[in-house]
């Protein structure tokens, strides 16, 4: 745990503490570290299971089933692209595909600059506004390949 | 437990209620097919789908080794919608699987070939996906191939069962489902003790020990002067291998095989079991006596060694000084035997037939050889001992009763064939101790007090005056209780067993797999009595022998007046004794 900084192991302590009293504090005590960091690395993952005596196979085994989870670090902004049955079949490929060109990164990784992820996700449940794709959290609805040279250009320009 | 009424195949039976359908059907003669449940529920997934039948009340199929049975309820298992299901799991599984089975070492005994013969399975029947391979193999002791793996789960709760440890686990999603250590790591990166208790549950090739038997025709080839040694709790189950009934002695059989095999010299290392005693029982009046650090914790079994090793490394004190069994039958083979019958120590190749996997991790620390001699070259499982008879063209079954090698070293009392039942090593100490504490043997050299299967025990003797207060465990779930005693500096004990493997050695992860379905013979609770019928047979053979404390062992006692001096002395712990450190998680 050597490169794991003294705050973030109080930190990580400190969500711990908050479920003692759960009989399965797993997924809440993840589901924190993951809001607060933004990823859940194995050396995080070591102190949760001396804390719970869940072994680390095992919340290694939940990190990596659920994608809510991540192991590496994710960018500023996290693209969410929808390819769920309704969102595909109105042209969600095309759309991911799109933004993994102008960006230059494969859904499931990270721009160099530390700005963008991109995400396949499974439905959203958003099949009326197919196909859907989420920023942040920000929906953007029957997006359109043509529209997302334009949300990319509106993200960076914020960044300068 | 009340009673329910059920009909299966329209038959009517009681059953008891809270069964599962799988076990409930077991009891009334059915045998369903089934491949990830095991042993009572120990585990149940219900994952595999490979038991799936109709019953009235639940939608669609279901599995059978998950579902409860209910008052009323009729169950189909012949149904073609049934049989067409079980055999489209094992299909599905099969489309996912690496099927080079002639090469797979668990051919003759892989249940996924099993369920597929009965289930009528057809090979290429699904295209699809397929997960990505790991193969480890960087541990001298297990290994690991995803590409045999059937996600049953088997080995997840073993660990988790017997250990508390959860070495494995499930990992990623969809086809790219493995089971491994955090991190698809290998087991060498990960705090596993190597015990084996995995690989004894796995139904397929995915889990297995690292084969050794190259090493030992190798050095058969080079001509080396290759002798052989084998742990109490084999004998006690090789038969298995060959179709005998679980709980056979086969103490003779085995001996005329090893002969046959080409080994110059076939020990028992029960001999080192009775010297293990002399030094250890001595060791533990040494503490008693000179205010040592008590209570003193077994050595013999390298699983728990690794444990303690990595887990509770503040209290390494507290272990044995005593090198395990077979480690001293080996120091004693090169640098005492060897030169009596005038062999070079260097030429002297010397294998150990073990029930166990850690053992082949054990003999190649750097601390157990002396002057850069191993004491042990090889190490083969039971299992291994089995195919490499096979191999050999040796009709196992007819052989003769034949005797170990006894010329000068050999020898063995009935206190050093019980190691392999749990509490052995204690009760055999106790019989030394109580000797040396008062100079008188004891009435009755049974302690039944230490025997059984129960997870942690404990007794008190009244030595001379002396109370001794003594715990046995087994399993590391079990061993934790004490240590955590121990180390809460509330210990009562002055002398704790630990074994490694839940039940003892009998029960180790290198014994033949105890299978219901590859067992048709057996009583149809051999899940929950194998391990006391292969103790039940080291047992009997203890009651045989005419000596059955260590220190009457007289060549124990010619090894002590012509070579080592006395227990503990300058000589014996150059050979004997050795070293721990704490490890890293």
């Amino acid at each position: 745990m050597a490169h794991l900084q003294d705050g973030a192991v109080k930190k990580i302590n400190e969500i711990c503490d908050r479920y003692v009293n759960e009989k399965t504090p797993l997924m809440m005590i993840l589901s924190d570290i993951q809001k607060e960091y933004g990823y859940i690395p194995l050396e995080v993952q070591e102190i949760v299971s001396s804390r719970t005596g869940i072994s680390v196979a095992e919340i290694y085994g939940v990190v990596t089933f659920y994608s809510f989870f991540s192991l590496k670090p994710k960018g500023k902004y996290v693209i969410g692209c929808c390819l769920g049955t309704a969102c595909y079949v109105k042209g969600a490929q095309q759309i991911i595909d799109k933004f993994s060109e102008i960006i230059g990164i494969k859904p499931g990784e990270t721009s160099k600059d530390g700005l963008f992820t991109l995400d396949a996700l499974r439905c959203i449940g958003a099949c009326g506004i197919a196909p859907a794709v989420t920023i942040n959290g920000k929906v953007y609805p029957k997006l359109t390949v043509d529209a997302v040279p334009n949300i990319i250009k509106e993200y960076r320009a914020k960044e300068k | 437990m009340s009673k329910i009424n059920i009909k299966i195949e329209g038959i009517p039976f009681e059953v008891e209620s809270g069964l599962t359908i799988l076990e409930a059907a077991k009891r009334c003669g059915f045998e369903i097919p089934s491949l990830c449940a095991f042993n009572h529920g120990e585990c149940s997934q219900g994952s595999c789908r490979v038991c799936l039948v109709e019953a009235t009340g639940a939608r669609g199929l279901v599995a059978s080794c998950v579902y409860p049975v209910a008052e009323g309820m009729e169950i189909t298992i012949s149904s073609p919608k049934a049989t067409a299901a079980r055999r489209t799991s094992v299909e599905l599984l099969l489309s996912n699987h690496n099927k080079n089975c002639q090469q797979c070492d668990k051919n003759g005994k892989c249940e996924l070939l099993h369920v597929a013969k009965i289930t009528g399975a057809r090979d290429d029947i699904y295209e699809g996906a397929q997960t990505p391979i790991t193969v480890d193999r960087l541990t001298p002791s297990i290994s690991r191939d995803t590409s045999k793996c059937v996600l049953c789960g088997r080995c997840v709760e073993r660990c988790k069962n017997a250990h508390g440890l959860g070495i494995l686990g499930f990992e990623k999603r969809g086809f790219n489902t493995i089971v491994a250590p955090a991190e698809n790591r290998s087991f060498a990166d990960s705090p596993c003790i190597l015990c084996g208790q995995c690989v004894s549950v796995c139904p397929t090739g995915a889990l297995m020990e690292v084969s050794e038997i190259d090493k030992v025709d190798a050095a058969m080839k080079a001509g080396k002067y290759v002798v052989v040694q084998t742990a109490p709790a084999v004998r006690a189950a090789l038969g298995e291998e060959f179709d005998m009934p679980v709980g056979s002695l086969v103490t003779g059989k085995m001996v005329a095989a090893l002969r046959r095999l080409g080994f110059k010299k076939v020990f028992d290392t029960n001999f080192a079991a009775d010297l293990t005693i002399m030094e250890e029982a001595t060791e533990l009046l040494g503490r008693i006596q000179n205010g040592g650090v008590l209570p003193m914790i077994t050595s013999c079994s390298p699983g728990w060694v690794n444990y303690a090793e990595i887990n509770y490394g503040d209290l390494l004190p507290h272990l044995s000084s005593c090198k395990s069994p077979h480690e001293m039958m080996g120091a004693i083979l090169k640098h005492y035997y060897a030169e009596k019958i005038g062999v070079d120590a260097k030429d002297m190749f010397v294998v150990s037939i073990m029930p166990c996997t850690a053992k082949k991790y054990e003999k190649d620390r750097p601390e157990l050889s002396v002057d850069g001699v191993k004491d042990v070259d090889a190490v083969l499982t039971t299992r291994e001992l089995g195919k490499l008879i096979k191999r050999s063209g040796i009709n196992f079954k007819k052989l003769p009763d034949e005797a170990f090698d006894n010329d000068i070293v050999g020898e063995y009392t009935g206190a050093g064939v019980i190691f392999g039942a749990t509490g052995g090593v204690m009760e055999a100490a106790l019989r030394t101790a109580a000797f040396k504490i008062t100079g008188k043997e004891l009435e009755k050299v049974e302690l039944t007090d230490v025997r059984g299967l129960e997870g942690i025990k404990e007794a008190t003797y009244n030595l001379g005056g002396t109370e001794v207060k003594v715990a046995v465990a087994h399993g590391m779930k079990n061993a934790k209780v004490l240590l955590d005693q121990i180390r809460a500096g509330k210990s009562e004990y002055l002398f704790i067993e630990i074994m490694g493997c839940p039940g003892g050695c009998v029960a180790g992860g290198g014994q033949p797999y105890v299978r219901e379905c590859f067992l048709p013979n057996e009583d149809l609770d051999i899940m929950d009595t194998y391990k006391q019928k292969r103790a039940k047979a080291l047992y009997t053979e203890d009651e045989s022998k005419q000596l059955r404390v260590s220190h009457k062992n007289p060549q124990i006692i010619d090894l002590y007046k012509q070579f080592l001096g006395e227990p503990n002395s300058h000589k014996a712990h150059e050979l004997l004794h050795t070293h721990y450190a704490p490890r890293k998680k």
